[in-house]
């Protein structure tokens, strides 16, 4: 299979994500304070706090990595495909003699990678480097809890860009399917909640901890994370990227399946 | 017609635009109340592992919650025009339009997109306050009702002022307008918790530099009857900084224009 | 007094300049350069009252800065104006408030609303007395024949039918001054004729002072006695339309139909411009040969079928006189 189209869309998305550098620049700067202000407001509730599924310095670091990972999400429909969708174009994308879905894919892809490469590396720089620097060690973004750690880490959160993206693909043919962006922006609440963006999920209460883990959300942030820190470990590290493989697998399944079908109406309806 | 009397005018014409789409705009007030009333049950969550912030209870923090929530929902119902002055007037050239007209532009902006569905949003911050109310089960007079309305209208007041800021920055950049978002939504977010519980310099930044404490911190801790440290009188007149803030805000605005009326689009 | 005074008029625009390719694109994340560009170069005209001015040029020589600049919704970069006694920029809400604008490629009206609602709204923002509105909008839209489309959405009309209710929407409150640019554009012939009529007997009749950019050369024909030609931000020429052509393209055209297809028909006094089988095209210079004489000379020579006398098109004078100056597309 021919990956230049492909690496030409990356290549393209990087493009346009530089030409806005003030929007670059600006996005850190929110991010981080986002980040700092969630992270003042836990510290203190942990203040006098007895012991907890999960520490201070473990919970501040999943903030920072919810923040500089923020991009990673499936936040939206891709925004051209919506309007090609709602400008009745969107028949024109099988005249390119790529596959429809995987098309879609690497851009999800792409989208995702790019921008976080971009904020990522700012966010870590001012809160595991700066934040330090300035004493306040207490808020800072933690070191990985062991090289193993790490390394887990770097392949789960592969597995999040990849999940995201057949996520991503899935609002796409939702959009498609039903000739409107506008339904998408509902499902925005759950999958914040679901992922563990707004509570990490271990502190939710203990008895839900076992559906939470399984559900396909977590592995949007959740499981990367607590796999940086150590959190999950041994088998329940291995439980973490199996359910993220496992919905990843699914989801891409559902989704060839459907698009097929959407297409098929499309082709023959001239949309 | 005058101003007000066109105010309203543009907001009838703008609202059956609106309604036009009844299914989308009822998809997008419940996405907006579903959004928001997670992040409430987040706060709640954390209370069931933490019981106490710094000595307030949920039912406290859900009074600063609801407060807040509903002073933002209010502002960002009437302000959304200023989040999109960049994208959708300057940098398409139509904000010329609004200068051809013998008005002024702010007027035609926040009238032409005020958002119903911010209702929404307002209808979270009401949940809280009911659950708070329900479980405080405070014994309040028309004197401490009426604080708390005031505190309301002074964070309304700030709030749509930082949304002006934000749309006075589009004259001078229309990329990297998000970074408004840490006054506007990041002050809402620390608003939501009471002040104390930041360390002293934030809790002085949110007081005298972006003065959202002063309309959403000091008069409602009053009405809890939490000593914060200022006389009564101080906190119960404190809301006024918002308008004050409102007030600075168009004036920087009316600076943006000059600079567009220079620089062309 | 001249309605309409502009003395030393200059803009500089700084644009952004960026490098190609990913490593020029990193790189202006960090630093960023700027040139300089002079759209206006000390432009000076006057209009009087009820003037119809034609503003010509390539593509961007300024035309639409002058305007922007003449709304009040520009500042330049130096010089001075005056329209009716106020400063443009300086009182905009006053000054808008006695022009009427039409931008060709934007509209001011309401694109979801019908046309008669959003008349109604621009009622309310000019503040125009009911009584005053009623008639104005009767006239206009007997003049410009909008009425059976006034309770349609903007977003359903077409493009002819758009511009013309564009024309009415700048005229409700009743501007002695009306700026057009490029309002012509992208029409139909006969949606074209109608806006050149309608423009004609706004600015004969009424006294309406019109200001009017445009490249259609028709429109020029048709309605301006006056030009201003500009070029690279300068004013190259402000003169009537026709003496313009005498001095950049003085010669006439003899096109001539032969009975039969001659085999030479050089003349003196004249040069052959075009030949296409029986019919020839002479080129001369009526100050040196008179059309009469010329005319004689070939009907000697040769057996005539038909024929008529032009002036070079108004395109060929303007290709012409930009040529001559250098003026070109920006």
């Amino acid at each position: 299979m021919n990956a230049l189209p492909y690496l030409s869309i990356l290549r393209a998305r990087f493009m346009l994500m530089l030409q806005y550098r003030t929007a670059a620049w600006a996005g850190v700067a929110t991010q981080f304070w986002f980040g700092a202000i969630r992270v003042m407001t836990l510290a203190a509730f942990y203040e006098g706090a007895g012991k907890q599924p999960l520490n201070l310095a473990q919970v501040v670091t999943y903030i920072w990595l919810g923040q500089a990972f923020l991009a990673m999400l499936p936040w939206a429909a891709d925004a051209e495909i919506a309007a090609a969708v709602e400008s009745g174009n969107v028949g024109y994308e099988r005249l390119r003699p790529i596959d429809t879905y995987l098309l879609w894919f690497a851009r999800a892809l792409a989208w995702r990678v790019a921008n976080t490469s971009l904020r990522a590396g700012p966010v870590f720089m001012l809160a595991a480097v700066l934040l330090p620097l300035t004493q306040m060690h207490a808020w800072a973004w933690r070191m990985p809890a062991s090289g193993l750690s790490a390394a887990l880490f770097v392949v789960s959160i592969t597995l999040t860009a990849i999940l995201s993206s057949a996520i991503t693909v899935l609002l796409n043919i939702v959009v498609t399917a039903l000739k409107t962006q506008r339904v998408v922006g509902f499902s925005m609440g759950l999958v914040n909640l679901f992922s563990g963006l707004v509570i990490p999920l271990a502190l939710f209460p203990n008895w839900a901890q076992g559906a939470l883990l399984w559900q396909p959300f977590a592995g949007l942030a959740d499981i990367p994370y607590r796999l940086y820190f150590g959190a999950l470990s041994g088998g329940m590290a291995m439980q973490g990227l199996a359910a993220q493989a496992l919905w990843i697998v699914l989801l891409v399944l559902l989704g060839r399946w459907w698009l097929d079908r959407v297409m098929a109406r499309i082709d023959m309806q001239g949309s | 017609m005058n101003g007000f009397a066109l105010y309203w005018r543009y907001v009838g014409v703008s609202l059956r635009g609106q309604m036009l789409y009844p299914t989308a705009f009822l998809l997008r007030l419940h996405s907006q109340f579903l959004v928001t009333i997670v992040e409430f049950g987040g706060v709640w969550v954390l209370f069931q592992r933490f019981h106490h912030v710094r000595g307030w209870s949920f039912a406290q923090v859900a009074l600063f919650y609801a407060i807040t929530s509903i002073a933002f929902a209010l502002a960002d119902g009437l302000s959304r025009g200023f989040d999109s002055v960049g994208p959708m007037f300057v940098k398409t050239g139509n904000f010329d339009r609004l200068l051809l007209r013998p008005r002024s532009a702010a007027l035609q902006i926040t009238a032409q997109d005020f958002t119903l569905s911010s209702i929404g949003r307002v209808a979270q911050g009401v949940v809280a306050l009911i659950v708070a109310i329900a479980l405080l089960k405070p014994d309040w007079g028309i004197g401490t009702v009426l604080l708390l309305t005031w505190s309301v209208a002074g964070g309304t007041a700030l709030f749509f002022a930082l949304k002006t800021f934000e749309g006075t920055l589009s004259f001078w950049t229309t990329e990297g307008l998000e970074v408004a978002n840490t006054l506007t939504y990041g002050g809402e977010a620390a608003a939501q918790f009471p002040l104390d519980i930041y360390s002293a310099w934030f809790r002085k930044f949110l007081l005298y530099f972006v003065p959202i404490g002063c309309s959403l911190y000091l008069p409602v801790a009053l009405a809890l009857g939490r000593d914060v440290g200022v006389p009564a009188w101080v906190a119960a007149l404190a809301p006024a900084t918002g308008f004050a803030f409102l007030f600075v805000a168009l004036a920087v605005w009316g600076i943006g224009i000059r600079h567009y009326t220079s620089t062309g689009s | 007094m001249a309605q309409i005074k502009v003395e030393n008029l200059s803009k500089i625009y700084r644009i952004a300049a960026r490098d190609p390719g990913l490593a020029g694109a990193f790189r202006g994340l960090f630093h960023r350069q700027h040139k300089e560009v002079a759209a206006l170069d000390r432009v000076s005209f006057a209009l009087e009252e009820g003037e119809l001015l034609g503003f010509i040029g390539p593509n961007g020589a300024g035309k639409s800065t002058t305007i922007k600049i003449l709304s009040g919704i520009l500042r330049p970069s130096a010089g001075h104006c005056d329209v009716g006694g106020l400063v443009p920029w300086e009182s905009r809400v006053a000054h808008v408030a006695r022009i009427g604008v039409v931008f060709g490629q934007r509209t001011q009206l309401w694109w979801d609303l019908p046309v008669i609602e959003s008349f109604e709204l621009l009622r309310d923002i000019y503040r125009v007395e009911q009584a005053a509105f009623a008639s104005t909008r009767d006239r206009l839209v007997e003049m410009l024949k909008i009425a059976p489309i006034l309770d349609t959405p903007l977003r359903q009309l077409s493009l002819g039918q758009r511009m013309r209710c564009e024309i009415a929407a700048a005229l409700l409150h009743r501007p002695r001054i009306l700026f057009l640019d490029e309002p012509t554009i992208g029409l139909d012939a006969v949606s074209k004729l109608a806006l050149r009529d309608f423009i004609k007997a706004l600015n004969r009749e009424e006294g309406v002072t019109v200001l009017l950019t445009t490249h259609d050369m028709h429109d020029i024909e048709a309605l301006a006695r006056r030009v201003i030609i500009i070029g690279n931000g300068r004013l190259l020429r402000d003169s009537s339309f026709e003496s313009m052509r005498a001095d950049v393209l003085g010669e006439r055209r003899l096109i001539v139909d032969f009975a039969d297809e001659p085999s030479d028909v050089a003349v003196e006094g004249a040069t052959v411009r075009a030949r296409d089988g029986r019919t020839v095209e002479f080129a001369f210079d009526p100050s040196r040969t008179p059309a009469h004489t010329l005319i004689a000379k070939v009907a000697a020579a040769h057996e005539i079928a038909d024929m008529r006398v032009e002036d070079p098109g108004i395109e060929e004078v303007i290709a012409r006189f930009y040529a001559l100056h250098g003026a070109v597309d920006a």
